[in-house]
């Protein structure tokens, strides 16, 4: 589960059984900074997610699991829309009890 | 499981219905030492954790819906628990 940008859409007619009726995006995964982090994959959205959204995205199996058919070629989909992502500084708390 | 740091949190408020009540946490990996290792990703709370406590994190989907109980839902990672220490051998 990671967060991500969306920069495109995917069109495909011709595509197997499993993906009919889904809307397919490309996202651009990120850090919790918002930096790019990785390379960009398509992700189906199950949210309506739209252009330059700040998504969070969940992969692998677990990916399929937003649709109808289980067992559709899936590896990524996005899970939500993010509204704000807050980082907290000031590190680890207790950091000498913790790691002695 | 790995080791991980709370390092904050994401809010969503258009999202996929079974992550209606969850916290969704933002979890820096890190060595046995503390200090960060790798890139930071997203992971479901059942711990209770807040920023700055060191979580055991599960990336591994059968656990996560396991743990947040549901068979069929898309989770990926989750926190399982609040570590109180680390000692490591010489």
């Amino acid at each position: 589960m990671q967060l991500a940008k969306v920069i495109g859409t995917v069109v495909a007619t011709h595509k197997h059984d499993g993906l009919k009726g889904y809307k397919m995006m490309i996202i651009q995964p990120l850090t919790d900074s918002l930096q790019p982090s990785g390379k960009p994959v398509v992700a189906i959205d199950s949210v309506q997610a739209g252009a330059n959204d700040l998504v969070h995205w969940v992969s692998a199996r677990e990916a399929t699991l937003v649709m109808e058919n289980s067992f559709a070629p899936v590896d990524a989909a996005i899970t939500g829309i993010v509204d704000d992502v807050y980082v907290v500084g000031g590190g680890i708390k207790n950091k000498e009890e913790i790691f002695t | 499981m790995i080791l991980a740091r709370v390092k904050g949190n994401v809010v969503a408020s258009v999202k996929y219905p079974c992550y209606e009540g969850q916290r969704l946490l933002i979890v820096q990996p890190i060595d046995e030492k503390g200090d960060d290792l790798g890139d930071s990703f997203l992971a479901c709370d059942t711990a209770r954790s807040a920023p700055g406590d060191v979580v055991l994190v599960e990336r591994e989907g059968n656990t996560a819906r396991q743990l947040l109980g549901k068979a069929e839902d898309p989770f990926h990672s989750v926190i399982v628990g609040r570590v109180d220490r680390v000692d490591v051998y010489e």
